[in-house]
């Protein structure tokens, strides 16, 4: 195991963990347009650091515990018909506030609020790389399993509904997914940055494809892509490394962004 | 033989009464209309009969190993979401190139397997929906205004087209629609529903009907009069039959 010993590859792999489940998650969260919702979960992402760090739990709970609770908030809420997008903006920046005033209360500990703001990829533990892969590996299989659901479900509800599949169920597994993004991708891009991870690679592969199962798997090398690119770059102009990461994404976005359309191309 | 039936159903959604004591059997076969004026819950029939919502009273009950072919009123697909027609077809249940062929085919829609789902018109958009439904020999059709956004001639042709269907695989359809003229030529027995069945039976007995002509005007009972009032869903809320009809109860 002597090649962990290097901080440099821990953090390549953590990238790329994140990255790889990030990607088909995030074509969803575009699909459906759900990325405010994706911000949202993320922000709450904040008040689980303050709550574990104040109860002495491990980060990863805390965190997947109330982005968890505030996903199925929102959806549940959202579900009966409150506006959505001004829940969102309530809970979102109600959440990320509260977990800032949260933070100053525990003192004794020093902790550096910006390594949560924009993630701190270079200081991953072998136990934060087991947690990142687990999860990842969780996320990826639940998106596996589901796949052809969760696809009818975003198409049309009573589509799925004929089909024998409930949507409401499917919504659920997606927003059991996102909690468990934001809870391994905090370490990595930082609570800011974990919807750019998952909306960025999506929207860039959006234009190289003609079927989800091509957006997904494209995503998921832009993705990863970016996260060992960006980890380059913060290397060789020292410059911070979960910016870096989104950055590049972004620089692809763009790229793939000028490429036309590809409406009536046959698969 | 009875396929799916109602029994005394009844629909709440968000604490309004939507459909009060439904009774309804769909047999082997038949062409079903449902008239009704907008908000007088013929889509929350139709969600009620494939489980998209659950009855706050009463029964639905199916044949057991029924298949649904299921066509909804609007499907919008996002932009950001490449799917070709072809990869459509396989959702939720993958299908082979034979049978999605056969089934683009029977609706008019064989050269529009390679494209995508969003540059579709309309038009095209009601083939593909219709030939989905189609994939698995279904024992049933269930079309919710499937004629939305085509032309009189295009929802004409449609209609055809279901009827052809329903000769070929023998399976019975039920759908909902505005387009009275039409749709009243095409069925075998219409409901009139306005959160509750109003009248039910042949068109022509639906037509002359007086809880009908309270809800769709009393004129002529031509088509052309029962054309124009597709135009103006304004009701007559001075009529005098004894039901009670709170037309803002649904939306």
């Amino acid at each position: 195991m002597s090649l962990l010993d290097d901080f440099l590859i821990r953090a390549a792999l953590a990238g790329l963990g994140v990255a790889l489940a990030a990607a088909p998650l995030g074509c969803f969260v575009v699909w459906r347009r759900m990325a405010y919702f994706g911000d949202a979960t993320a922000h709450a992402a904040i008040l689980g650091v303050a709550l574990s760090l104040a109860f002495q739990t491990s980060v990863f709970a805390g965190v997947l515990a109330v982005a968890l609770t505030m996903a199925l908030t929102v959806s549940t809420l959202s579900g009966r018909g409150h506006a959505v997008d001004t829940l969102l903006g309530v809970m979102a920046h109600s959440a990320l506030a509260l977990g800032l005033v949260a933070v100053s209360f525990i003192d004794g500990v020093r902790i550096d609020l910006m390594a949560y703001l924009f993630g701190d990829i270079l200081s991953v533990s072998r136990t934060d790389l087991l947690v990142i892969w687990g999860g990842s590996t969780l996320v990826l299989g639940l998106l596996g399993w589901r796949w052809s659901a969760l696809l009818t479900a975003t198409l049309n509800p009573d589509l799925a509904w004929s089909a024998g599949i409930n949507p409401t169920r499917e919504q659920r597994i997606l927003t059991i997914a996102l909690a468990l993004v934001v809870a391994v991708a905090i370490k990595v891009v930082g609570v800011l940055l974990i919807a750019a991870m998952l909306i960025v690679p999506a929207a860039a592969a959006r234009n190289l494809s003609t079927t989800p199962e091509r957006m997904a798997l494209m995503a998921a090398v832009i993705g990863g892509f970016s996260a060992l690119g960006g980890l380059a770059i913060a290397w060789r102009f020292d410059t911070p490394a979960g910016p870096s990461i989104v950055s590049l994404a972004a620089l692809v976005f763009t790229l793939t962004a000028l490429i036309p359309m590809r409406q009536n191309a046959r698969s | 033989m009875t396929l799916i039936s109602l029994q005394d159903m009844s629909v709440s959604l968000a604490g309004q009464t939507v459909l009060r004591g439904v009774n309804l059997s769909i047999k082997k076969g038949e062409i079903v209309t449902i008239v009704g004026p907008n908000g007088s819950g013929k889509s929350t029939l139709l969600k009620a009969i494939i489980g998209a919502v659950t009855p706050s009273a009463g029964m639905v009950t199916a044949t057991p190993g029924l298949v649904i072919g299921y066509v909804p009123q609007k499907l919008h697909i996002d932009q950001t979401l490449p799917l070709t027609v072809r990869r459509f077809l396989s959702l939720p249940r993958r299908v082979d190139d034979d049978r999605a062929m056969r089934a683009l085919e029977r609706t008019g829609a064989a050269a529009l397997a390679g494209r995508q789902m969003s540059a579709l018109s309309g038009g095209q958009f009601q083939r593909v929906l219709l030939a989905r439904a189609l994939l698995h020999d279904p024992d049933i059709l269930i079309l919710d205004e499937a004629t939305q956004g085509l032309d009189q001639p295009g929802s004409a042709a449609f209609y055809r087209l279901i009827e052809e269907l329903r000769a070929e695989l023998g399976c019975a359809v039920i759908m909902v629609s505005h387009e009275l003229h039409v749709v009243m030529a095409a069925s075998d027995r219409v409901i009139c529903l306005n959160g509750h069945v109003c009248c039910e039976g042949e068109p022509e007995h639906v037509a002359s009907a007086p809880e009908y002509r309270a809800l769709f005007g009393t004129g002529t009972q031509g088509a052309l009069a029962l054309y124009r009032h597709e135009h103006n869903h304004a009701h007559d809320h001075d009529h005098t039959h004894q039901h009670a009809h709170d037309h803002e109860a649904a939306t």
